[in-house]
């Protein structure tokens, strides 16, 4: 009797441990090559540890180069295309299960993440995912091309750096006074949209002191690449004592800053609009 | 096509498109249609180079100067002429003296921060004569700013009301200006850019078109050279 023409071929009779070997094994590997991961090559996993959301980023990026790690290494092994399977249903149900799975749980899990604290991200006017406890309020104001970081908390002292307390949760207000532009903060984990009108409010818990460098990841006109800059985070005390000192520097434009914007000043507000164009020349 | 063969090929392309950017960068300048103006040391045997700059904002640079005559553009003073050259060479640790002639009216400041001096010797800017240690935000016309040295300083405008103002660039110490002295010092060598914060490009969405986003108009460098 002829085979039909479409059949399915004959599948060797050890596909399905193969291909349960191949699971098994990437398993075990990626057991191990996890720990290596981020023993080995954890200090240049990004973004860093300098904040809450950070670590929980870079844990993230760990599992998975774990989890791909065997792949990677696999792959050389791999280039040559194995026999074509047509028409066999079992393998198509697996593939679509399997990877519907995968899909579903990064997507369950990436919520998951970003209801847990934000995740470092900007969450629009409204968060959802609001951390408990006192913040302390830092309006990030962008501008064709520099960042400026206004403290409403310190008497709407404004900075060209941003300096920020360890051990303590923000609550950042991005905004932009002219096109869009995006503050990333690398090492806190942070990267939040800075549009015009809007009031882009994401959340950080900083860790231990050190640097950190903020730049704009949005390509916003002619000096787009000039626009970084360092942060620091310090302890309470040293805080204190800049906080202290900004007041002093900049108390000769503390009135244009209190006033009301309708007056021509620019207080902080949850919302900072750009003042219409006065040119007269 | 063998797999080796195409990663060679991405390989090469990835890296001629970088090549290629890298070009585009370091040239920057000299594609964005502005010469340099080496400022004269003014005295290079001391030690401590001591240099003069004499900058000119004016609110449309005629078509003497540019092919935008409507454009708003800083000007500096080389060998007795305005020129339209916004990269400025200066020597390493020194002393830089600016006097910047102001012929544009205000277009205030969108963040009154800017408004406080700042990153000059003893942040106090001179204007008119008088030491000022903010302006009123919203009469600026222009700010001088290098962010990477942190010094920011807002120009004051010319009041609208102000007799005998100028038309097209260069402009004459007859016409009604500002004047703002202040004095820096260079750290090492390196390559700083300088802009204007004011949204002052007339007839441009926001005023932050045209001659706010090209070098040799409201932007610049600093290419600050070992002596």
């Amino acid at each position: 009797m002829a085979a039909e023409p479409n059949a399915a071929p004959a599948r060797p009779s050890d596909t399905t441990n193969h291909g349960m070997r191949v699971v098994v094994a990437w398993l075990v590997l990626s057991a191990i090559a996890t720990p290596l991961v981020a023993i080995f090559v954890g200090h240049l996993i990004p973004p860093g540890n300098a904040s809450t959301q950070g670590t929980e980023q870079v844990f993230d990026n760990t599992w998975m180069l774990g989890i791909l790690t065997p792949v990677i290494c696999a792959v050389p092994g791999a280039v040559v295309d194995g026999p074509p399977l047509r028409n066999d249903s079992q393998i198509q149900v697996l593939w679509i299960v399997i990877t519907s799975t995968m899909v579903l749980f990064l997507a369950g899990f990436g919520t998951y993440e970003l209801l847990q604290n934000g995740a470092g991200g900007g969450q629009g006017p409204n968060p959802i995912a609001v951390p408990t406890g006192p913040k302390l309020q830092v309006q990030v104001i962008g501008q064709q091309w520099q960042f400026t970081y206004r403290y409403p908390s310190l008497g709407n002292i404004e900075s060209n750096q941003l300096v920020l307390p360890a051990d303590t949760d923000v609550e950042l207000h991005v905004t932009s006074l002219d096109v869009i532009h995006s503050f990333w903060a690398y090492e806190l984990g942070v990267k939040a949209d800075a549009n015009p009108g809007t009031d882009n409010v994401a959340f950080v818990r900083t860790k231990g002191t050190g640097t950190f460098h903020v730049r704009c990841a949005e390509l916003c006109g002619l000096w787009h690449g000039y626009m970084y800059n360092n942060g620091r985070v310090v302890d309470s005390a040293q805080f204190k004592s800049w906080a202290s000192q900004a007041k002093k520097i900049y108390a000769s434009i503390k009135p244009y800053m209190d006033k009301p914007e309708a007056q021509g000043g620019a207080p902080f507000g949850h919302t900072y609009l750009p003042a219409p164009e006065r040119r007269a020349g | 096509m063998r797999v080796g063969v195409k990663l060679l090929l991405i390989a090469a392309a990835v890296t001629a498109a970088g090549v290629l950017i890298g070009f585009y960068v370091s040239h920057l300048t000299k594609l964005a249609g502005s010469p340099a103006y080496s400022v004269p040391v003014q005295n290079a045997g001391s030690g401590h180079p001591v240099v003069n700059l004499e900058i000119q904002t004016v609110a449309a640079v005629g078509p003497k100067l540019s092919q935008n005559p409507n454009w708003v553009s800083y000007l500096v003073k080389d060998n007795g002429q305005w020129e339209r050259k916004t990269v400025w060479d200066l020597p390493a640790h020194a002393t830089v003296n600016v006097t910047i002639y102001n012929f544009d009216g205000a277009s205030a400041l969108r963040n009154p921060f800017y408004a406080r001096p700042q990153g000059m010797v003893g942040n106090r800017i001179m204007v008119d004569g008088k030491p000022v240690d903010h302006i009123d935000p919203n009469d600026a016309s222009h700010t001088f700013a290098v962010p990477a040295l942190g010094i920011i300083l807002a120009i004051p405008g010319v009041a609208d009301d102000a007799k005998n103002q100028c038309g097209y660039a260069p402009c004459q110490m007859s016409n009604a200006h500002r004047t703002i002295k202040f004095t820096f010092h260079t750290t090492t060598p390196g390559h700083f850019r300088w802009q204007c914060f004011v949204p002052c490009a007339a007839g441009w969405i926001d005023g932050f078109g045209g001659p706010m986003q090209t070098i040799g108009y409201m932007d610049g460098f600093l290419n600050v050279k070992a002596a």
